[in-house]
């Protein structure tokens, strides 16, 4: 502000403060070729990005397929088919926004925009995940002819089937190409599951789950979300240092750096009360919000913006200057 | 544009007879606000004499070979890295730029909290930059996204979540591949570039923060000869 604009506009003058206020500067000015140091900045950056690239290369880890989780652990595979054949799995459960399940979406007191929201992605798991892509097979009348009598079974009849399959098939074994559990009263269920872990080892699920509407597609919600209700693919993540507990949210594959920047972040799901939490996403979320308008405003608020001053820190950045100023003062004196 | 040397022209206003066109209005606000030789300067008050203040223009140049690596990426498609020696390496400069950007920002930010560079009209130049820093954390975790990897996937099913907690879920899908890259190479950069332009100039408009005062001058600092508040209010 020029003491001209300040004539031109009268304004009633507050009082300076140090946190908020500068006097503008009249003391020596030096050159400064902006230009050139925004071509040496380049040039600098240019080579050092270029130096990390040779050396380190990026990480690209082949990703998961259903048929190479189904492949790599068959048993897996039909313990988790189950459970989305019987409405148990994590995202049979999950809530907004993909499904409507009671009680399961995150809350701070009766805060819930999970619910406020509703459901966007609708996935009903036994069927997308478990019937309509056995349906899609061809020359499996044995296969067709056990997803009929499920869907015609009653609800409780239904129940009674998964619940003894879903208790067997812990002690499930594959041997030679072919999942077997103990005998027992599995209804159709035994021949949907073995039906479709075939399906799976085969690729073809992998095709069937990304199926849309058009011949194009690019929302892989479907097949990540049955990928992520089994444990192999949790178990890849752990092995290379990704689970939450292991601070993952910013790690990558292999020893790169990550998303460093995420440290705050991640740091609240190791931490009490967040570490145990059954709402500690909305709870981060919320805490990590505040902190960032804390941030953005602290030039606003009137002790958090004393911090750099209260600090000093600020001297090592201007020694030079603190330092031409105490020489040219009478008497030397120091800041 | 010509102009009649003869006539007595404001460079700012353009010919007298144009003063009420909204283009010379916009050019003359502009010009005063930013004369060439403050938008572009070759001086710099003495006390800029740290490198803690290289790490904005590092920060820009960072963010430069991102873009521009990001521009091939793009220009051969999201496949392509992963095919191509080639298309690895420049995965690997967009990766490492990303990492530089990242690193040199976070130090200008937090060189400029402990220079308290709010101070003196600057306010806005703080929450720009902040406000850079958290679309540009939102670029980086697009990108992890979009690379058709283990990473994306893990990241993806993980940062569901939270995204999904806030109610974000419903219109941010972050297992939709093609919604991620979207976001991350067309929404969110221009986003990272209108903000970063807009810092820029306003770190121009105002200039660089003055140091504090010494304890024993508080509110008559730097060498100066009388206390001229810069900052007033209605």
């Amino acid at each position: 502000m020029t003491a001209a604009t300040d004539a031109a506009t009268p304004r009633r003058r507050r009082s300076f403060k140090q946190d908020r206020d500068v006097e503008e500067w009249h003391g020596a000015y030096h050159p400064y070729d902006l230009i050139k140091e925004g071509i040496i900045a380049f040039v600098v950056v240019s080579l050092l990005v270029v130096g990390l690239a040779v050396i380190f290369s990026s990480p690209d880890d082949t990703p998961v397929t259903v048929k190479s989780w189904s492949t790599a652990n068959p048993v897996d595979f039909a313990t988790t088919a189950i459970t989305e054949l019987d409405g148990t799995s994590g995202t049979a459960t999950y809530g907004p926004p993909y499904n409507s399940t009671t009680g399961a979406s995150q809350s701070i007191g009766p805060i819930s925009p999970e619910s406020w929201f509703g459901v966007h992605h609708p996935i009903d798991t036994a069927t997308d995940y478990v019937l309509a892509p056995l349906q899609t097979l061809p020359n499996t009348p044995e296969v067709q002819a056990a997803v009929s009598e499920y869907k015609s079974a009653s609800p409780t009849q239904q129940a009674a089937w998964t619940k003894a399959y879903e208790d067997a098939v812990t002690k499930a074994s594959f041997d030679n190409g072919k999942l077997t559990v103990p005998a027992g009263d599995y209804g159709p269920v035994a021949t949907i599951i073995a039906g479709l872990t075939s399906m799976a080892r085969s690729g073809a699920l992998d095709g069937a789950l990304l199926s849309t509407r058009q011949f194009y597609g690019a929302d892989y919600t479907k097949p990540l979300l049955f990928l992520a209700d089994g444990t192999y693919l949790a178990d890849l993540g752990a092995a290379q240092h990704l689970s939450g507990d292991q601070w993952g949210m910013m790690n990558e594959t292999g020893n790169y750096p990550g998303q460093a920047w995420l440290w705050l972040y991640t740091m609240w799901y190791q931490v009490p009360p967040f570490k145990t939490s059954a709402n500690a996403d909305f709870q981060v979320w919320g805490l990590m919000l505040v902190l960032t308008v804390l941030l953005a405003l602290v030039p606003f608020i009137p002790g958090l913006r004393s911090i750099p001053r209260w600090t000093r820190i600020y001297r090592l950045i201007w020694r030079r200057h603190y330092k031409d100023l105490a020489a040219a003062a009478p008497g030397g004196t120091s800041p | 544009m010509t102009m009649d040397t003869e006539t007595p022209v404001n460079a700012a206003a353009g010919l007298p007879e144009d003063a009420h066109q909204l283009t010379a209005k916009l050019r003359g606000a502009a010009i005063e606000a930013l004369p060439p030789d403050k938008l572009m300067p070759d001086r710099q008050p003495a006390y800029v004499a740290s490198w803690i203040y290289v790490f904005g223009i590092l920060t820009i140049s960072a963010l430069a070979v991102v873009i521009l690596t990001g521009l091939v990426l793009s220009i051969f498609g999201p496949d392509w890295w992963h095919l191509s020696t080639v298309g690895l390496f420049v995965n690997s400069l967009h990766l490492w730029s990303v990492e530089v950007f990242f690193f040199c920002m976070v130090i200008h930010l937090w060189g400029k909290f402990f220079m308290a560079a709010w101070r003196g009209r600057r306010r806005a130049t703080w929450v720009t930059g902040l406000v850079t820093f958290v679309v540009s954390v939102a670029a980086a975790f697009t990108g992890y996204l979009s690379q058709q990897n283990f990473d994306s996937q893990w990241i993806s099913t993980q940062a569901k979540d939270g995204i999904n907690s806030i109610g974000a879920g419903a219109i941010f899908n972050v297992t939709n591949f093609g919604q991620m890259l979207m976001w991350h190479i067309v929404l969110l950069p221009i986003a990272v570039g209108i903000l970063v332009g807009g810092h820029v100039l306003l770190v121009r408009l105002r200039g660089v923060v003055p140091p504090f005062a010494p304890p024993d001058r508080p509110t008559g600092g730097a060498a100066q000869p009388a206390p001229a508040v810069s900052e007033v209010q209605p």
